[in-house]
């Protein structure tokens, strides 16, 4: 069975609508996927949909078929929970059972409303992507976990807050063009490293803002696509995921993120290439040290070099290897449960040349996407190719 | 309010430490973990016994947390960290030292203390 197609994708605009539902969100996306992806809605066998916080933020449990029915489908429809990966996990699902003769066309996708419960209480959900007892009774939130693993990061290999504020820099630019990002404002190195501290040593411009929004993407067979005509060119030739124990503080290393290396390992033997063939990356940056963390995982930098990408250029979208052309989850925004496809989405839309910063990588024929949920508990890596 | 049942295994731990018999599990192959544990997740080994936590430990990492969850709003700014006592390694609240002062290698003890804003009980990590 050859690889799975993106045959249309749909992203909502990300940012505050805290009076829109969880439902009208992915209805949006997913009905946009859909229509862009000439599939006769008949012929979708599954939905895969990730969420991560509908219970704390909608009273909303069972999100599967609820959202199904939002798009008019009559599927098989499974929600996937694996913190901010639960997009990640979805497609994983798709690829698998498309590849196996299972199904020939699923939807997938995933949304998180976010806003509409405030700030302090976003925080508390977020939360608990980590270990309840050992982690948040001790006061840990999500941006203080990041921080633990960025001063760790400092000691063990060097780097300073100004290296991380050329990340943010960098991508607050490169969503400048994007429209559906939440943040289309340029800042400075020095309005990054002055900003407010959230947890030491981050600050209010290394930390994603709290996003609504959803992403879905319909996915066929290379077969199905052929025989109806379908113009889907990029596939999704390799996937990956990984695992490490949930608490922080039962890791030997505080600066790595082993669950994103085994991910990129497995996502490049899939798909038969190396991080040598990659053109462009779509990275988890949560906060700006998650993007350092995730190009050393992901082989495009050796330990401790990552942190020197953004200051030297390497990673705009000017330089050797654009990372994060929509904007990241930094400027973008980050609807935890709709992240992962949003990644997808973009890499479709840069190798097919529709995206505004696909001009980065006018040539570019492989993209990686890298999506981590909780500190790096769980990551799904893809890789994604231009096929025809 | 509903009336809430202990954690097991992790209340007895925080009930050991107030006792000052604070402890770790260990596999036979000599890695930590804080209870509630039955098998070690690096060699899968079922072989747990109880070994006392060492007097100190040396901080490993820490933050200063100005935007916390509502359960600690009273309490922030506060200094979350993560001590490693040899084998194991304990995240907790550093409280006894200014936020400003602490600084990884500091040599800590293990206490429970409370969190300020639900009285609940919470690890303390206290400079030795
Ligand atoms: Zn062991």
């Amino acid at each position: 069975m050859s690889d799975p197609r993106v045959a249309g994708a749909g992203v909502t605009s990300f940012g505050k609508h805290p009076e829109r539902t969880g439902r009208d969100l992915f209805a949006e996306a997913g009905l946009e996927a859909l229509d862009a992806s000439g599939v006769d809605p008949d012929d979708v066998d599954a939905l895969y949909y990730g969420n991560f916080m509908g219970e704390l933020a909608e009273h909303q449990g069972h999100q599967g078929p609820l959202m199904a029915e939002a798009i008019g489908l009559d599927v098989p429809a499974t929600r996937l929970e694996a913190a901010c990966a639960s997009a990640g996990a979805a497609i994983r699902e798709a690829v698998k059972n498309l590849r196996n003769g299972e199904q020939d066309v699923a939807v997938v996708g995933g949304a998180e409303r976010m806003t509409n419960i405030g700030t302090a209480a976003a925080t508390d959900a977020l939360a608990i992507a980590a270990d309840d007892l050992y982690e948040i009774r001790a006061g840990m939130t999500f941006p203080g976990a990041y921080a633990l693993m960025a001063r760790s990061y400092f000691e063990q290999y060097g780097g300073e807050h100004e290296d991380l504020a050329h990340i943010a820099v960098k991508n607050h630019e490169h969503a400048l063009v994007n429209e559906h990002a939440q943040i289309r404002k340029e800042i400075t190195v020095e309005e990054a490293v002055d900003a407010p501290t959230i947890a030491s040593p981050l600050g209010l411009y290394d930390s994603c803002p709290i996003t609504d929004g959803a992403a879905a993407a319909v996915l066929t067979t290379a077969e199905y696509a052929e025989e109806h005509g379908l113009d889907a060119p990029v596939a999704v030739t390799g996937t990956g995921q990984g695992g490490d124990n949930l608490a922080l503080q039962d890791r030997p290393h505080l600066a790595q993120t082993p669950a994103a290396d085994k991910a990129a390992d497995e996502a490049y033997a899939d798909a038969g290439v190396g991080p040598d063939d990659v053109d462009f990356a779509e990275v988890h940056d949560c906060f700006t040290i998650a993007e350092v963390l995730a190009i050393e995982s992901l082989g495009l930098y050796d330990r401790g070099e990552g942190i020197h990408a953004a200051t030297n250029g390497e990673t705009d979208r000017h330089g050797e290897l654009p990372v994060n052309l929509s904007g990241g989850l930094k400027a973008k925004g980050h609807p935890v449960g709709a992240t992962g496809v949003a990644q997808l989405a973009t890499i479709a839309w840069v190798l097919d040349g529709s995206h505004p910063r696909a001009d980065a990588v006018p040539d570019g024929t492989v993209g990686v996407a890298h999506n981590a949920g909780g500190t790096v508990a769980s990551t799904t890596v893809h890789v994604l190719e231009v096929r025809e | 309010m509903t009336e809430k049942a202990p954690d097991g295994a992790y209340d007895a731990w925080l009930n050991a430490i107030e006792d000052g018999e604070g402890h770790y599990l260990e596999c036979e192959n000599d890695h930590g973990w804080l209870p509630p544990r039955r098998v070690c997740p690096v060699c899968s080994s079922r072989d747990l016994s109880e070994k006392s936590l060492p007097d100190s430990g040396e901080i490993a990492s820490h933050t200063t947390i100005t935007v916390p969850t509502p359960q600690f709003e009273d309490d922030a700014p506060y200094v979350t960290a993560i001590a490693d006592f040899g084998p194991v390694s304990v995240t907790g609240l550093v409280r006894g030292v200014d936020p400003e002062d602490v600084g990884i290698g500091d040599v800590v003890g293990v206490e429970v203390g409370e969190r300020e804003t639900t009285g609940d009980r919470a690890v303390v990590l206290r400079p030795r």
